[in-house]
């Protein structure tokens, strides 16, 4: 997110799904996209299967897409950047780079040329274990595509290095004229089902709806008019990775916490349980009971999603609506009715009839979504911007411009993960997510079916490292970080590459986070899941 | 260029099939192996055979391209008595017993029997020895019922690419066919369906490999009968009696658009929606993760913590509780000491009221989200 926002001014994916079966090239690293998301996949699929696109994947677990794949790179963990700029490399030494667009719409290519200059294949072959001839190929591979696209999720940005990752591959696309064009693009894909929205919607700390910054005057006024309050806060506020600590320290007295569940999502969780533990006063609203939800003063009921009305954006930035199929049960009700009674308790009057009236205000104050009408959406989604009624809506980003008019390339050394292995934690762990469940368990765990194909969170090992600690299928294994031990069943696969083992963190009797290392990244905030050191141990 | 169909004048471009003017002017032509997603039609079903006025020999319309000034009738007698007679052939093939199938009403087949008037099987002469398994948790399959259509072929091969589909010999137990074509990845369709077609005769039939199947669903939805189905269609309300509402999945960040089948307030069914971006494909969780919604543990009531234990309340004294003790804790130490988690599982309506209340009301910018991706 911060990082492509650098780079071209707008964080989110520049190109739509469907435009990936337009791609000649499309390159996914840190992505397992058939199970986190498997319709995504599909399309990249068919771009291989029936219309002949390239593919090429980086990534250090066997996933499916390998199998489709032209080319695999199997990088080590935590060194995107060196593959990047290695790419990047090779590119400018061979000429392969698009001149044009380099001279016309981007700015800082000679600082970065001066970075990659070291980052040569053999380098890179030293930091990445990728063979420089591979690397070589996938740079003429992607450089020489007339259109490529760049699919990317959490295996990018959850690395403290994450925003550097993401600026990388930004960087990667734009020396090769890879954007504003149909089948290019940088595309993080995104998570979870709304979280463009949340992010759109001004559920950051430092940004009101579609991302109008907090610090500026102007905006504050126009916000604070609009809904009738003399002034707004004007210091940006804390992020949820500052907001945990603080907690701690008591600087945080109450929290608000509304359908999520940090204690099994976030890294480092007994941490996280500490600060929700020692704040005065904790709300959770959310539809069932969660493991977060348990530590909290007052619990309220909520709806689920296809108890109510309203819209969700998804990771193309098309927002589409929400419809209401049944009531929810008992006294639960809709998220914003809760926040409304609530707010005209604390004694602000906030009332709306229905959800559109609620969505007409958004299109009134947020200039990106401005011409979207539940009218207009009926039948389908429309892309943001699209800032008139009469806009047809945005799919392709930055065709002739950028928002901050050019793109930057940002020069990045590579730097090594937070922590390292070392003689008592010898092993990399890293986490992700499974096809049967999703994130945190509450809704998944509770489908019958999902639990049976699924039942049971697991510790995927190489067959080498399973010979080594004498492991074979089924045996529990104790799994220690610095930070915390969790005990899985052993599953040796060749998707796990010798020196690593993945854990799925959706189950919170075997919490993967308990392992993982809070060390954020510096400007997104977000914590290393993906990499930290572990020793395992089998259980008897 | 221009045609008539059934009479009427339809206006077209050079390479478009029959079946696809037919579709554009909303004139009805059966199918069963055609799968509009698919990369090509497979014309293995002959069903959507029509007549051209001066020609013998009736025609595929999926795969037959229209010419300038082409007469076409979608339903001759010559037509009609062609369909019955496959479909006397297809019911024939299989052990079509309607009142045990999952899907009533809402069987492709069925309709076409009852359109065309064929006659049913002569049960007492039909072959019983077929399988019906749960294939995985979520999608049961029922040989008796299968027509070779070849839709899941498509479905699985073309449209998801999960290439999971199979061929086993069907005899009372089901075998697999081994082949080492149909292990690459980008094996064909056609070529498991041309598979098929050179045993059109013996119990051969295309089924989901448990070992490769992901239970999208895709198949499910393709297949026009009652063969391969989910465990929901064979254990719920049908389909007819359920009202149908189209929303956003609730998982993955994709929004695929679902279409709920709900009836007494519960949800039985998810199908995809024929919209963007997904066209009808769905994933296992979207398509069968549903359940929870319903589950018995929802939260129901308010609840507020005494002595460490939760008890039930009214709203208005859990709402009166929260707002009492969120402005006090704002009094004594200030609006930045308030924190707001917003939520990426929210709707955007929600998450817009959520930081106009923490910004207007709260008094603080203390707002985030847990997936900061
Ligand atoms: S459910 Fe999906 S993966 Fe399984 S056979 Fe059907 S189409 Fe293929
Ligand atoms: S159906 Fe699957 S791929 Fe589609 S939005 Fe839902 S979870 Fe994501």
């Amino acid at each position: 997110m911060a990082g492509l926002a650098a780079a071209f001014g707008s964080g989110a994916m520049t190109n739509n799904i469907g435009d990936l079966e337009n791609a000649e090239v499309i390159l996914v690293t840190g992505s397992n996209t058939t199970e986190n998301h498997p319709v995504i996949s599909t399309f990249i699929k068919r771009a291989v299967k029936h219309k002949g696109a390239k593919l090429i994947v980086v990534d250090p677990r066997k996933i499916k897409l390998t199998e489709f794949a032209d080319i695999w790179l199997r990088q080590n963990l935590g060194t995107d950047i060196a593959w990047i700029n290695g790419m990047m490399h090779v590119i400018i030494k061979e000429d392969l780079l698009d001149k044009k667009f380099v001279e016309q719409r981007t700015e800082g290519f000679e600082e970065l040329k001066k970075v990659v200059e070291k980052y040569t294949p053999e380098y890179v072959e030293k930091i990445t274990s990728i063979p420089k001839e591979k690397l070589i190929e996938a740079a003429r591979m992607y450089a020489k595509a007339k259109s490529a696209a760049i699919c990317y999720t959490m295996g990018i940005t959850q690395h403290i290095t994450g925003t550097d990752n993401v600026k990388s591959l930004a960087n990667l696309a734009l020396l090769c004229g890879n954007l504003g064009i149909p089948g290019g693009g940088v595309n993080p894909l995104r998570g979870q089902n709304n979280v463009q929205g949340a992010c759109d919607m001004g559920g950051l700390p430092n940004v009101y709806s579609g991302y109008q910054p907090v610090t500026n005057e102007e905006i504050r006024e126009k916000m604070a008019k609009a809904w009738g309050v003399s002034q707004l806060p004007d210091k940006v506020g804390l992020k949820v990775t500052e907001m945990v600590p603080m907690a701690l320290d008591k600087s945080i007295r109450a929290l608000y916490i509304v359908g999520e569940n940090p204690i099994v999502s976030d890294a480092d969780i007994s941490h996280v349980k500490k600060a929700l533990e020692s704040v005065d006063f904790l709300v959770v609203q959310d539809i069932f009971l969660t493991d977060t939800a348990k530590l909290a003063d007052v619990v309220l009921p909520a709806a689920a999603f296809a108890e109510k009305d309203g819209t969700f954006t998804n990771t193309e930035r098309r927002v589409s609506r929400v419809r209401k199929a049944i009531d929810p049960p008992g006294e639960a009700k809709a998220d914003h009715e809760i926040i409304c009674e609530l707010a005209t308790r604390m004694g602000y009057k906030m009332k709306y009839s229905n959800v559109e009236e609620i969505f007409e205000e958004i299109r009134k104050v947020t200039p990106s979504y401005a011409g979207i009408t539940y009218a207009r959406i009926e039948k389908e989604g429309l892309f943001w911007p699209c800032p008139e009624e009469n806009h047809s809506g945005t799919p392709i980003l930055h065709r002739e411009k950028f928002p901050i008019g050019k793109g930057k390339f940002h020069a990045i050394e590579y730097l090594p993960p937070a922590e390292q292995i070392d003689e008592e934690y010898p092993l990399w762990l890293t986490t992700g997510r499974i096809l049967y469940q999703y994130h945190t368990g509450t809704m998944t765990r509770r489908v019958e079916g999902l639990n049976k194909i699924a039942p049971e969170c697991f510790v995927e090992i190489s067959p080498t490292d399973a010979a080594t600690y004498g492991l074979s299928d089924g045996d529990m294994v104790e799994v220690a970080s610095r930070r915390g031990k969790v005990v899985a069943k052993v599953k040796v696969s060749d998707m796990a590459r010798k020196g690593v083992i993945f854990m799925p963190f959706h189950y919170s009797e075997a919490p993967a986070n308990m392992l993982t290392n809070p060390a954020l990244d510096p400007v997104a905030g977000i914590p290393e899941y993906k990499v930290c050191a572990v020793k395992i141990a089998k259980v008897a | 260029m221009k045609c008539t169909i059934n009479g009427i004048e339809c206006e077209f471009n050079p390479g478009q099939t029959i079946l696809e003017i037919a579709t554009k002017y909303n004139i009805f032509i059966p199918t069963l192996c055609y799968l509009k997603k698919s990369s090509a039609p497979t014309g293995k079903c002959n069903i959507c055979a029509v007549e051209i006025v001066g020609k013998d020999e009736l025609v595929r319309a999926c795969v037959t391209e229209a010419e300038d000034g082409m007469e076409i009738l979608t339903e001759s007698d010559k037509c009609i008595i062609h369909r019955r007679e496959i479909l006397e052939n297809l019911l024939a093939m299989g052990y079509h017993d309607c009142p045990t199938c999952p899907i009533p009403g809402s069987c492709e087949l069925q309709d076409l029997v009852f359109r065309y008037g064929a006659k049913g099987i002569d049960f007492t002469k039909a072959k019983k020895e077929y399988v019906v398994k749960y294939i995985t948790p979520f999608i049961r399959w029922d040989s008796s019922k299968c027509v070779q259509c070849g839709r899941c072929i498509q479905a699985c091969f073309d449209v998801q690419v999960n290439n999971a589909i199979r061929i086993f010999e069907v005899d009372g137990d089901a075998k697999k066919v081994e082949d080492r074509e149909f292990e690459e990845s980008k094996v064909e369709s056609r070529r498991i369906i041309e598979r098929l077609k050179a045993d059109f005769k013996e119990p051969i039939l295309p089924a989901p490999d448990e070992n490769f199947c992901v239970s999208c669903g895709e198949c499910v939805q393709a297949c026009p009968v009652g063969a391969l189905k989910s465990s929901f269609e064979w254990l719920g309300p049908k389909k007819w009696e359920m009202k149908r509402v189209v929303t956003t999945c609730s998982y993955c960040g994709v929004g695929c658009q679902l279409e709920l089948y709900v009836k007494d307030n519960k949800v039985f069914l998810v199908n995809g929606a024929d919209r963007a971006p997904n066209h009808g494909s769905l994933c296992v969780k979207g398509r069968f993760g549903f359940r929870f919604i319903s589950a018995d543990d929802r939260l129901k009531k308010p609840l507020i913590k005494e002595n460490g234990k939760f008890r039930e309340a009214s709203w208005d004294e859990a709402l009166d509780f929260v707002a009492k003790r969120l402005s006090e804790i704002k009094a004594n130490y200030g609006p930045d000491s308030i924190g707001v988690f917003a939520s990426a599982r929210i709707t955007n309506e929600e998450n817009y009221i959520l930081q106009k209340f923490t910004r207007a009301v709260l008094g603080t910018n203390n707002i985030d989200h847990c997936a900061r991706l």
